[in-house]
């Protein structure tokens, strides 16, 4: 299976509140949570690390889940997002990626 | 809890400042006639040093960003701080009055993709309009920038602050933002000079007016609930803060002075000499601010509307006491409702004079006497 690259969106607003994302759609203004899972991939999502490695050195070494079924639920994740327009998924490397800042944890 | 309610809890917890104001100039090329702001340049921030705010803004968790002035395209760096901050993935808003976009700079906007784009229309008259900004042609040019601004697809929103002399205009305002595809708020409430200057209030709307204006179902929705009789006071509503200003909320202006509000000056540090987190954590000022529930205001406490008043502890500071009452609040609680603050049987200042001066139907006339 070729690997999927995710990166984040460039229109978007996002601040890490107490740990987790929240991120504003620049398509439509609709605001979003993550939870810690997802935020991770969010926070991970630079467009050169393929999902798979993601899930495997970030998911699986800090939550207690099937590898497999991680991946998973990561690819539906991201697919998601991407619906929303605030991650941008692809199967080859993706440049122009902003770097996450701050937020009180 | 809506999402946004819930976030501004969080960050209430936890002492995140979740929205900052950043004014990036008082410089102006309108001369707005009920504008609280001194236009001169006393020493503005230079491009280094907002970046270098913004950049501090971020570590500390802000998330909504309003950059405003003055008017923001008088700096010729503004765009440098826009992309910085939408670098930043900053949540940014921008207040202009739309009088310097053209074709590039909507188009720049809509690249950086700024949330939205607030603009201040009085009037769809010119007359009228360019009789508040004092600048000859500004509707037409403020029209004309908002149109392009929406041809590239730039969430526009028409913001209608009443005075007496466009109080018959704002269905106008409405139907022209309608037009334009944007959205449109109204505000009733002219604030002080940030000096304590309080003459510009003579321009603001009286309780009749007011009256009239929450009596309108165009712009409060439901009137029957807007202008309902205030609840009976709880334990609860006594326990709760003021508003946001100095709790998830702050402003920054022009010369790096932090205040809890736009509408609140309350020196409380500057960012020139400080870090904003040091200030934002240790303000003396702030802290003080953030001590403040309605408990302890010592008339609101005891006024039937202390739950459902809009009293803005700023503008209530800039009457002499932050922990006193708001009289403009006070006058559009009234409006409202029909009962008088405490604060209003306090000064004997109820009826206000302006109810005796218009002629209301006889049984509405009666209502609110009794």
């Amino acid at each position: 299976m070729s690997p999927v690259y995710v990166a984040r969106a460039t229109e978007v607003a996002a601040r890490s509140l107490d740990g987790e994302m929240m991120i504003m759609s620049g398509r439509n203004s609709t605001l979003f949570t993550l939870n810690p899972v997802g935020t991770l991939i969010w926070q991970s999502a630079d467009g050169k690390t393929p999902l798979a490695e993601i899930v495997e050195r970030k998911i699986c070494t800090e939550f207690e889940v099937d590898p497999v079924e991680a991946l998973r639920d990561a690819e539906s994740f991201v697919n998601d997002l991407a619906s929303h327009g605030i991650l941008v998924v692809s199967g080859a490397p993706i440049n122009s990626i902003k770097p996450i800042h701050g937020g009180a944890t | 809890m809506s999402l946004m309610q819930e976030l501004g809890q969080r960050a209430l917890d936890r002492g995140v400042p979740l929205s900052v104001q950043l004014d990036v100039t008082y410089r102006c090329n309108e001369r707005c006639v009920h504008c609280y702001l001194d236009h001169d340049d006393h020493g503005e921030m230079t491009t280094a040093e907002i970046r270098g705010v913004l950049d501090q803004l971020a570590e500390a968790g802000v998330f909504f960003l309003t950059l405003s002035g003055g008017e923001v395209f008088m700096r010729m760096d503004f765009f440098d701080i826009v992309e910085h901050a939408r670098s930043l993935m900053f949540c940014v808003k921008i207040k202009t009055n739309a009088f310097m976009i053209r074709e590039k700079e909507a188009q720049r906007l809509r690249d950086l993709a700024v949330q939205d784009v607030q603009v201040s229309i009085y009037s769809h008259r010119p007359e009228v309009h360019d009789a508040i900004t004092l600048l000859p042609g500004s509707l037409k040019r403020t029209v004309a920038g908002i149109r392009l601004l929406r041809s590239h697809g730039v969430k526009v929103v028409v913001a209608n602050v009443l005075m007496m002399r466009n109080l018959s205009d704002h269905a106008g305002v409405r139907e022209l933002a309608t037009e334009l595809g944007a959205e449109y708020t109204i505000d009733p409430t002219i604030t002080p000079m940030m000096d304590g200057d309080r003459a510009v209030l003579q321009l603001g709307l009286g309780v009749p007016q007011l009256r009239d204006v929450f009596r309108n179902s165009d712009l409060v929705g439901d009137v029957n609930e807007f202008c309902a009789p205030p609840p009976a006071v709880s334990d609860d509503v006594l326990q709760e803060f003021p508003c946001s200003a100095g709790h998830t909320a702050c402003y920054i202006s022009p010369y790096g002075d932090l205040f809890p509000c736009v509408q609140f000056p309350l020196p409380s540090g500057n960012v020139r000499r400080q870090k904003f987190i040091d200030i934002w954590r240790h303000s003396e000022q702030l802290n003080e601010v953030r001590s403040i529930t309605a408990r302890d205001l010592p008339v609101c406490s005891r006024c039937d509307h202390v739950g459902t008043c809009t009293r803005c502890p700023g503008l209530a500071y800039l009457e002499g006491n932050m922990r006193g009452p708001s009289s403009q609040d006070c006058e559009k609680s009234f409006a409202r409702t029909g009962i008088p603050s405490a604060n209003m049987h306090l000064k004997k200042t109820w009826p206000p004079h302006g109810l005796v001066q218009i002629a209301i139907p006889l049984p509405e006339s009666a209502a609110l006497r009794s």
